[in-house]
């Protein structure tokens, strides 16, 4: 579908990244990420045809993504900007209407054909309920699920997003995420959005490309990313670490020392006790063996701690920590 | 949700002012009797038939034409630079034509053979819209030609501007070392007519108007492209460039020559795109620009309607008009709507 063969993106005098080679497939959704400044988006509006490659090529369906005539373009691949836009009093379904440019007459006439592809676009992405309203009334998540639908309406083969969920609140991007996942599955659309969002790439998406700030760009499952520890390298910085296990990143904090956690049942408690242990610097272990600071959850919101003071008995979260910190 | 319903309205609105700049003026002629002349008949009086087709038919085509011209140059400038403070003058359009007047009127040498002319047949010259043309063209070749050199339309639109300032200083230079009767003569153009342009002289000025309106209705699906922004446009499909080159010449081909054969109008091309936003409650270019050109004609013919002061034999400066009177109706259909804000929120 959309390949890169050897290409190398930045600006003149300055290269991000080189000889790629990178495959985006019909009917995938890849997730690309990296740190600030990496290019994501260098990489993003080159593959859109809106940078042209300091060397090498993209291939759309086989042929020079920079050498297709513009309406050509539009009509194959569409792309959704980070930048928030202010359009003015549009409806939501004239604003989606402007997807059909590479396909309508001179004047723009929607023809029956063409207010097809636009309901179609809209169901698509979920917002057909919200064709007439004005968009400087929707909310972020609204206003994002409109401009999906107007670059769908352009019936593109490649649909390329820039941090689409940067604006929104957890709930939204999920929905974002699994919206996307799903229009891959059903179009057949191929999908590479860049996100900050590692934790949902993680899950939803297909393959993901890791962008370091050296220029490497890995590909992957998600799950071969997380292994390897390419995923970590990346990342990596002072005071955060990769959690193998949960897949997340976690934050390091100085350490106090060591505390031992037993706990006999309702693991929901224990887990968030071991986190607020964790946040205020402890190095939590398993409560099999008993240290000399060491803490029980009980039943019905108690806690117990042991220390070399003897013991004591909480009601809160609260309390126990403030005995704690004494430590 | 758009009112496009608003349109026959509108219609009749335009077909109302222009028979009413007909009717009205020094001499009352009967609306009845209008007809009746223009439909080849004789009119109570003989003098009526003159007044009609000398004077009132040509001034009212050119003020219909003036202000359809002014308001969807306006129209397209606004979007086009996202801004709502734009007019078609914003590319240094008029000051050209005023500097290329200026240079007739006050400059040394070729003033010489005006000093004569009177301030009735100082809009009949066609000596003047020449300069003014010749200015305008300047100032519009200079910048068309940086538009295609440029990527970014802010920056362009700050080039524009200084070259209205390039041109406004020397004009204020030849005004400051001109004689007070050539200066006044100035101010007399600067002011505004839509009496000057003669049938001979429509034979130039409607054909490059509508010109200028027939290239905005081509450009009517770009600017509708540009308002997501040049990269969505770009990513549509269009050509960006080409687009801003075509939109900026329709522009400037409608803004210099209604400046070039009435003097520099002002207000109607800010104001006019403003009231067809809140009236027809959209941003889609496939009603505005004809609701602008509808709008802009009627507001223009109504402004010259109140300059001649109808029944007296005096006549008012056509800008003075179109700001005392228009500025009240205008707040108040804007202010009414409180979305100045969300259309131009960038």
């Amino acid at each position: 579908m959309l390949t890169t063969s050897f290409l190398t993106i930045g600006y003149p005098r300055q290269v991000l990244a080189s000889n790629l080679n990178l495959k985006l497939r019909s009917g995938e959704m890849v997730c690309l990420i990296g740190p600030n400044g990496a290019g994501k988006s260098t990489l993003l509006r080159t593959l859109a045809g809106m940078l042209s490659p300091l060397a090498g090529e993209v291939l759309l369906d086989g042929q020079n993504l920079h050498r297709l005539p513009p309406l050509e373009l539009a009509k194959r691949l569409a792309i959704v900007l980070t930048t928030r836009v202010e359009a003015g009093n549009l409806s939501a379904w004239t604003l989606v209407s402007l997807g059909r440019h590479p396909y309508t007459d001179w004047l723009g006439r929607l023809t029956a054909r063409d207010q097809a592809a636009i309901r179609h676009a809209m169901e698509l992405a979920g917002c057909l309920s919200l064709a007439e309203r004005p968009i400087h009334e929707l909310s972020d998540g609204e206003r994002q699920k409109v401009m999906i639908a107007r670059a769908l309406a352009q019936e593109p083969k490649v649909l390329l997003l820039d941090e689409p969920t940067a604006f929104l609140d957890l709930p939204r991007r999920v929905e974002l995420f699994q919206l996307l996942r799903r229009l891959s599955r059903e179009t057949g659309v191929a999908i590479l959005l860049s996100t900050h969002d590692l934790d949902l790439a993680l899950r939803l998406a297909d393959r993901m490309w890791l962008f370091a700030m050296n220029g490497d760009l890995l590909t992957g499952l998600p799950e071969e990313l997380a292994l390897s520890g390419a995923l970590e390298r990346v990342f990596a910085t002072e005071g955060v670490y990769f959690d193998h296990a949960i897949g997340a990143f976690r934050v390091h904090q100085p350490v106090r020392g060591p505390v031992s956690l037993h706990t006999d049942s309702e693991g929901v408690v224990a887990a968030w006790t071991w986190r607020a242990l964790e946040r205020l610097g402890f190095a939590v272990q398993n409560g099999d063996v008993r240290l000399h600071l060491h803490v029980e959850v009980l039943t019905g919101g108690r806690w117990r701690l042991f220390s070399s003071e003897g013991e004591s008995e909480h009601t809160s979260l609260e309390s126990l920590l403030a005995a704690l910190s004494e430590f | 949700m758009s009112r496009s319903w608003l349109f026959p309205i509108l219609l009749i609105l335009l077909v109302l002012a222009f028979a009413l700049s007909l009717a009205l003026g020094s001499v009352r002629i009967p609306l009845d009797q209008v007809v009746r002349i223009l439909l080849g008949g004789e009119g109570e009086k003989a003098s009526w038939t003159t007044i009609l087709f000398d004077f009132r038919l040509p001034k009212a085509i050119t003020a219909t034409l003036v202000g359809a011209a002014l308001a969807t140059a306006g129209l397209q400038m606004q979007t086009l630079f996202r801004n709502p403070l734009a007019d078609p003058f914003i590319l240094g359009i008029s000051s050209g034509a005023s500097l290329g007047v200026a240079l007739v009127v006050l400059g040394i040498g070729v003033g010489g053979a005006l000093t004569f002319v009177t301030g009735l047949s100082l809009f009949g010259n066609l000596t003047l819209a020449l300069a003014a043309s010749l200015g305008a063209g300047t100032v519009l070749g200079a910048v068309l030609l940086i538009s295609q050199r440029v990527q970014n339309t802010l920056t362009l639109l700050v080039i524009g501007l200084m070259f209205g300032y390039l041109a406004s200083a020397i004009v204020t230079l030849l005004i400051y070392f001109s004689q007070p009767e050539r200066v006044q003569l100035f101010s007399l153009w600067a002011s505004g007519s839509f009496g000057g342009v003669t049938w001979e002289q429509m034979r130039v000025f409607a054909p490059v108007a509508l010109l200028g309106l027939f290239l905005g209705f081509v450009m009517i699906k770009p600017l509708n492209a540009l308002l997501l922004g040049d990269d969505y446009a770009r990513s549509l499909g269009l050509n960006v460039r080409r687009a801003r080159f075509w939109i900026i010449l329709s522009a400037s081909l409608l803004a210099g020559v209604s400046t070039a054969f009435c003097g520099p109008i002002w207000f109607i091309g800010v104001a006019v795109p403003h009231v067809a936003r809140s009236l027809l409650n959209t941003a889609d270019h496939r009603l505005l620009l004809p609701a602008c050109l509808l709008l802009g004609a009627s507001f223009t013919l109504m402004a010259d309607i109140i300059a001649q002061l109808p029944g007296s034999q005096r006549v008012l400066p056509l800008n003075v008009v179109m700001s005392l009177f228009g500025v009240p109706v205008i707040l108040w259909i804007i202010l009414r709507q409180r979305q100045l804000r969300q259309s131009f929120a960038a």
